[in-house]
C-alpha cells in the first residue's frame, strides 16, 4: 500500500480524516 | 492583566503564522520546486535554493516553533495542566496544544537533525543524505497532516467550543 504522505493530496486527506476522528474523541470527552 | 494576555495571544499568532507558513512553504513550494529543478536537465538546478533559501527558512521555522509553543503555554496559564490532561471543556484547546507539542518535537527531534545532514551542516555520506531526505520529507508531511486538526482545535477552542457541549 502506498504511503498517503507521499503526496500532498494524500497528506491533506489524512489530516481531514484525523480531524474527524479527533472531533469524535473530543465529543466523548467534553 | 488583560493586556498581557492579549500580547501573549498576539505573539502566539505572529510566531504561529511564521512557523506554519514556512511549513506550508516547504511542502507546497520548496519540495516540489527542488524535484522539478532536479528533473530539469540543463536547467539552473536547485543548488541556490539549498544554499541560500533553505537554511534561512529553517532558521525562522524552528525558532518560530519554539516561540509559538512558549507563547501558547503562557496564554494557557493556569489552564495549562487541565488542557494537557484533557479535562472537560479544556480538552478542546488541549487536543490542539498536544498536536502543536508533537509538531514542535518533530521539528527539533527529526526534521532539523536530518536537515543538518542534507544541507551539509553535519557531515554525512551520500547514502546517509538520501536516507535523511526521506525521513525529513515524511516528518514534514506528518506535520502538514497534524496542522489540519491542530488549527481546527485552536479555532474551535475560541469560536466553536459550544459545538462540543451536549
Amino acid at each position: 500500500m502506498k504511503n498517503p504522505l507521499d503526496s500532498i493530496l494524500g497528506t491533506i486527506i489524512s489530516g481531514l480524516v484525523l480531524t474527524a476522528v479527533l472531533v469524535v474523541i473530543a465529543n466523548s470527552i467534553v | 492583566m488583560e493586556w498581557v494576555i492579549l500580547l501573549e495571544r498576539w505573539l502566539h499568532f505572529l510566531a504561529g503564522i511564521t512557523w506554519i507558513g514556512l511549513l506550508y512553504y516547504f511542502n507546497f513550494v520548496q519540495v516540489p520546486a527542488l524535484a522539478a529543478a532536479a528533473a530539469d536537465t540543463g536547467g539552473p538546478g536547485g543548488a541556490a535554493i539549498t544554499k541560500y533559501v533553505a537554511p534561512r527558512a529553517l532558521l525562522w521555522f524552528r525558532w518560530a516553533a519554539v516561540v509559538t509553543w512558549l507563547a501558547g503555554a503562557a496564554l494557557l496559564g493556569s489552564r495549562f495542566v487541565p488542557a494537557m490532561t484533557l479535562q472537560g471543556e479544556n480538552a478542546i484547546i488541549g487536543l490542539g496544544a498536544w498536536l502543536g507539542t508533537i509538531m514542535l518535537l518533530i521539528v527539533w527531534g527529526i526534521i532539523w537533525p536530518n536537515q543538518k545532514k542534507i544541507l551539509g551542516i553535519k557531515p554525512a555520506t551520500d547514502e546517509e543524505k538520501a536516507k535523511a531526505r526521506r525521513t525529513a520529507l515524511l516528518a514534514s508531511r506528518t506535520n502538514l497532516m497534524l496542522s489540519i486538526p491542530m488549527l481546527f482545535f485552536m479555532a474551535a477552542s475560541a469560536h466553536g467550543a459550544g459545538l462540543f457541549l451536549n
